[in-house]
Order: structure tokens, then sequence, then C-alpha cells
């Protein structure tokens, strides 16, 4: 482990879980004494470097990393024509959809998952919105022999039938969930009410940087590989670091993975994309930053999108990983201290850069990243040509083209 | 003496939960009220009601379609308090509703309308400074729960900074679900007891006057919930009926216990 100097970025979260203002243990009583002892046992394990053995050798050898940074030529052109004179900077791809099951989850569930075996736990449960997360915690839960439960709201269960299938396949039970509007935030509800009543054996997996301490803290550390093979990959190819830094924010585990390693690092910039739906302006967005402010849901503090009553409103993305009210509290927190950029990219944009990037590259990107990939016509016109940029392409858009062809009027 | 010392100096006392805007609530109170109801808890609606199990969580989304504001439920409060002088009133939620304007303004609104105490889910020890300060400020008490997990080395915490009684949830798990064991709630009430001052109600899945009465020998309070919030559903709004003689049946096992005591 690295020794951070007191005032470094990422020497967060303090001592109590919290992230300045954000994060924290916001949880019934009944779950407090096992969070107590998930941070006990995760810290124990960064201790230990047979887990650490474990996981890096788990990420070579099952999920298939070092994932490739990808320099992108077609697409570096395409924004070079676009920008003005002397603008256009060259554009790398990290392929996080390379990786075993499409996207980038994996990395976060087979940290957990050795965790909770750590822990003696013996069932996994999981939420998932479009299936990606549940399909990861699936994966791992079969390669580990633990039995698997996985909830996800009834509408998901309707749109992502491929997914659920897969996850089927995979040995999960997968469990509707019919209460509040059936997506992602009642499938995670659904999954909190399980585990209280069955903290002492059951294992709760969560698929993104948020919810109550430690979680934010070990998904960010397990997901931060990203980075961490970015800036030595970047290193290598280039001699020196990326000047930007691009990726979606669902609940934001993608992004955290790929920026931490660089909050130390001033010369970088790092713009994260939210969902902005039908536009900001409107009620259909999922852009917690831009339209939500603080408060407290699903065990942290973080923004939300709510009413003045502190009732939470309902999200809305044309990416079933973005559709969610709320992000994890590191976000919330590198926001208001503006080391990071949260930028809105709508619906119509990401299905247009979806396309571009299927064409240009002959890489189908999910729509989350395809959201990252959105923002690139506003950054690129304002960097020089010799500049750096960095797009996690966290996933892969096999599990989309159904959403995508219905959105451009294709029947298949 | 406050109320909540008041409620409980006479012996065992029913806690009686409804939530608030779901059906013609203030004709409900009175009626749990008329029916012997010691203690009133009044659930806040919350869209996320995470700890909370299909008949609550049913409860929370018919008083939110029903345009249930906080602002409603402060009036429901304070007009309870006019007609009821006496009977302890406590809210009891989720920490967004209550802390979205700051724990001042919850606090000194809870005071206004002559809440006795508050009762937040998802606010532990550890994240106390969220509410607990302010409440402590003007008076209103924070009643923590314990519950099956809570050990004897965090106990203290809990018990640190709550005031009015103690809420033993008897099982590890949501409301309105499974009933614990007696044998187990005799054995942590017991331990509660010993390590505070403060009366120890208890509820999660008690439902039958048989039950309650069992409780009672052991605990002050026995907590009642999702089986009124059943009747509300049931009889929407001629619900005060039928509430008040359930609240009876109970009251009677609950209170029964004062006199063998
Ligand atoms: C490919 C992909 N990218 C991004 C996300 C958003 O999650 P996060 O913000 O945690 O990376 C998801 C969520 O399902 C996803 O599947």
């Amino acid at each position: 482990m690295t020794v951070q100097s007191p005032n470094s970025l990422r020497s967060y979260p303090d001592e109590s879980g919290h992230f300045g203002q954000f994060g924290g243990r916001y949880v019934a009583e009944t779950l407090m004494p096992l969070i107590l002892d998930l941070e006990k046992e995760y810290r124990a394990a960064r201790q230990d470097p047979a887990f650490q053995a474990q996981f890096d050798d788990l990420l070579k050898t099952f999920v298939g990393r070092p994932s490739p940074l990808y320099p992108a030529p077609r697409v570096t052109e395409h924004f070079r024509k676009l920008a003005p004179k002397g603008k256009g900077p060259k554009i790398y791809f990290k392929r996080e959809d390379l990786n075993h099951t499409g996207a980038h989850k994996i990395n976060n569930c087979i940290g957990q998952i050795l965790l909770a075996m750590r822990m003696g736990k013996t069932k996994i449960i999981a939420e998932t919105g479009a299936g990606q997360h549940g399909v990861a915690t699936a994966t791992v839960a079969a390669r580990f022999g633990l039995p698997c439960t996985i909830f996800m709201g009834a509408k998901d269960v309707e749109r992502q039938k491929p997914n659920v299938f897969r996850m089927k396949l995979l040995g999960a039970e997968v469990m509707p969930v019919t209460s509040g509007a059936e997506t992602l935030k009642d499938a995670m509800n659904e999954a909190l009410r399980h585990w209280v009543a069955n903290v002492h054996d059951t294992f709760y997996i969560i698929g993104t940087a948020a919810g109550p301490h430690p979680y934010p803290e070990l998904v960010r550390d397990f997901q931060s590989v990203i980075g961490t093979e970015t800036r030595a990959q970047m290193l290598e190819a280039e001699g020196r670091l990326p000047d930007m830094l691009v990726a979606a924010v669902g609940g934001g585990s993608n992004a955290i993975g790929m920026f931490h390693p660089f909050l130390d690092d001033p010369e970088v910039a790092m713009v994260g994309i939210e969902a902005g739906g039908h536009g900001v302006d409107t009620d259909k967005h999922a852009a917690s930053l831009t339209g939500g402010k603080p408060g407290i849901l699903h065990g942290n503090k973080t923004y939300l999108l709510q009413d003045e009553d502190g009732q939470i409103t309902e999200a809305h993305s044309i990416s079933a990983g973005l559709d969610y009210p709320g992000l994890g509290p590191e976000h919330s927190w590198l926001h208001e201290a503006g080391r990071v950029r949260y930028v809105p990219i709508t619906d119509s944009e990401a299905l247009e850069a979806f396309q571009l990037c299927c064409a240009l590259e002959g890489i189908i990107p999910a729509l989350e990243s395809a959201h990252a990939l959105a923002a690139l016509p506003q950054l690129t016109a304002e960097m020089d040509e010799d500049k750096l940029l960095v797009v996690n392409v966290s996933g892969r858009g096999d599990k989309d083209i159904f959403t995508v062809a219905e959105a451009l009027g294709v029947e298949l | 003496m406050t109320r909540f010392a008041n409620a409980f100096a006479k012996g065992p006392a029913l806690v009686c939960f409804i939530t608030a805007g779901d059906g013609d609530t203030a004709s409900n109170l009175d009626a749990l009220v008329a029916g012997g109801a010691d203690v009133i808890e009044l659930g806040m609606p919350f869209t996320d009601p995470m700890a909370d199990g299909p008949a609550i969580q049913e409860a929370n989304l018919r008083a939110l379609a029903r345009g249930t504001r906080t602002a409603d439920i402060f009036r429901i409060a304070t007009e309870f308090r006019q007609r009821h002088p006496n009977v302890p009133l406590v809210l009891m939620g989720y920490a967004n509703p209550m802390t979205i304007r700051g724990p001042e303004w919850f606090a000194d609104e809870c005071a206004k309308a002559g809440v006795d105490g508050v009762i937040c889910v998802d606010i532990p020890s550890e994240e106390d400074a969220e509410l607990g300060p302010a409440l402590r400020e003007k008076g209103v008490s924070l009643i923590r729960l314990a519950t099956p997990t809570t050990d004897a080395a965090r106990l203290p915490a809990v018990l640190n900074g709550s005031s009015g009684f103690l809420y033993y949830v008897s099982v590890a798990g949501i409301t309105g679900m499974q009933q614990a064991a007696q044998g187990s709630i005799e054995e942590a009430v017991a331990r509660l007891k010993a390590a505070s001052d403060i009366p120890v109600a208890v509820g999660f899945g008690v439902r039958t006057p048989e039950q309650a009465a069992a409780i009672a020998k052991v605990a002050d309070g026995v907590v009642v919930g999702s089986a009124f919030v059943e009747i509300v559903k049931q009889h929407g709004d001629s619900a005060p009926g039928p509430l008040q003689d359930y609240t009876a049946s109970l009251a009677e096992a609950v209170h029964s216990a004062r006199i063998n005591a």
C-alpha cells in the first residue's frame, strides 16, 4: 500500500466512512454490526498478500486483464476534422468491453466474492438494473459454487430478457421485484430487505461505488485496476500521463476506478458523464449532480434526484445502467471539490455516438459508454492536437442492440 | 413527568403504528386512542421504505399517491396534540424526509407540533450528528432501535443519546413478517433492561392479543404496526371502527399484565 499524504485527494474516505459531508453508513441497526465486520475484514484483506495475489490472478486468468489501451485512429481523425484548426486530441479507449462478461462490473464482483468467502458467508445476493451486474455476480457465484439470488425490478426483467436468461444459465435465482416503479432503485430496496433478514449467512455484492461505507471504498479499490493499468499503459505508449479522462457515471464505479489513481495528478483533467435522458430541463433524466441535491438513500449521503420533501423521484435514461436517481458519494465530493467536472449527455446524443463508434472503430459500445463517447464533440474542440484523451469504454453493447433498434425505429 | 414517562408508569404500554396520509388519519388516530393506545407512532411516508415489509410499503405508497406532504404530517400531529394533550406521539420514518431541510428545521417543527419523539430507521448511532443533536436541543426524544444483532459491545453506543424508550426490534428482518420466539425476546429484554433505565418496547411481527400479552409480561411496551396498517387498507375510510375494536383487544391483553404483575 502506498502512504498517502494528509492532503491527498486519494486518502478518503475518513475513518468514519465520509467523503467530506458525503458517504457514511445510513443503515438500519440490524445491518450495522455486519457493516462494521465487513470493514474490519476488508482492512485485513488489504494487508494480506495472499488475498491480493488471488484477486490479481483471477483478473488475469478469468477476466482476461489487462484490458488494452487502444489508440482510436478514426475517431481521433473524425473529431480533428470537426474541431477548430490545431485542436482535437489523440483519443484512446480503455477497453473494459473486452473483459469476461463484457463490462468492468466483473472486476468488483471478483473482489467482493473473495471477501464474502473470507467472511465465511455462504450465500450471495445482488441487485441489478440492466442485468450487467447481475450477470457478473452470477458468474463469480458459479465460479466459486455459491448459491446466488439476484433482485431485479419486474419492469427490467421484462426489458432485459437475454440477461435474465444468462443469469439463470449461470445458476442464479432471479427475483422480480414488484414494489415501487419496478426498476433498479426498487431492486436495491428489496436486496436490502432480504439482507436484513439474512445477515448471518448472506453477503450482498453491491454493483457500484455506492451504498453504506465501506462499499464505496472497496468497490472503488477493486475497480481502480482500470486507472492503474491506464496509467502504466499510457506511460509506455506516450511516455507521459494523459491530459483528460472521460467516463460515464451511473453509480460511478467505472468512472471512479479510472479516475482514482490520477486524483493527485493535477495535470490530468477528469470529466464524468451523467445521463441527461430527454434533457436536464425536463423531468426525464438521471443526472443527479446536475439536477439533484444532497440527501440520504441506500446507506449513503450523496446527490439525489428528489423533491423538496426529500421524496426520491424516478430517474430516466435510455441506458439501463445509468437509470438511477443517485450516484456514489465520492463523486458528490469530487464534484463539490471541483476536481472532476460532470456533464450531462442526452439519450439522443448517446445514440448518435453509439452509431459513430460502431461505424468508425468497429466497436459496439455499451449505451452507458456511448454517453462518455458522446461528450467528445464538446471536449475535443477545446483541446490541442498534441493532447491525450482517454475514454473508458466500460462495456460492450451487445446487450443494447434491442434498445438501440427500437430507438432507431428498426424492427429486428 | 414527560408524556412518555406517564405512559409507561402504569405498567406495560401498547404502542400503535399507522402511516400518515393513509386513509382518514385523524379519525384513525382517534380510534387508536379510544381503543386504549398508550403511545402513537405516526409513520412518515417515504418513496423507498427499505426496512418495511409489503403492508407498510404499500401504505407509504398509498399515502404519497394521495399527495401527502411533510407539511400535512405536521398538521396532523399538531391537531392530534390539541385533541389529545397527554398521549405521546412519535414520528417514525426514514432519514431523507427528516433531514432534507436541515435537522434544525425538523426538530423545530416536531417541537412546535407537540411531537414527543422520533424514530429514524436509517440513522444508526454512528451517524447521530445528522439528527440527534438537533432533536435533543429541542427536547424531542430520539428513540433508537436495538436488534438481535446489537451485541453487548455496541449497546452503550445505541443507548447514548437516546431517550423516551428503547425500541427492541425482535427479529432481524423487515416489518410485518416473522414473529420472534418468546424465549429470545425474554432474554433480549432482560439484557437491554440491565443496561438501561429507559423503558423497553418490543415490536416487529406482533399481531395477536396472545402474543402481545406474552411480551407484556416481560417488556415495558408492545409495538404493533403492520396489523393496523392492513386494517386501514381493508376498510379505507371506514377503518376507525375496526381499528378501535382491534386496539381494544390488544390493549386489554397488554394491560392485563399490569394487574397480574
Ligand atoms: C457497461 C456499463 N457501464 C457503466 C455502467 C454504470 O455503472 P457505474 O457508474 O457503476 O460504472 C454500467 C451499469 O450497469 C454498465 O453496465
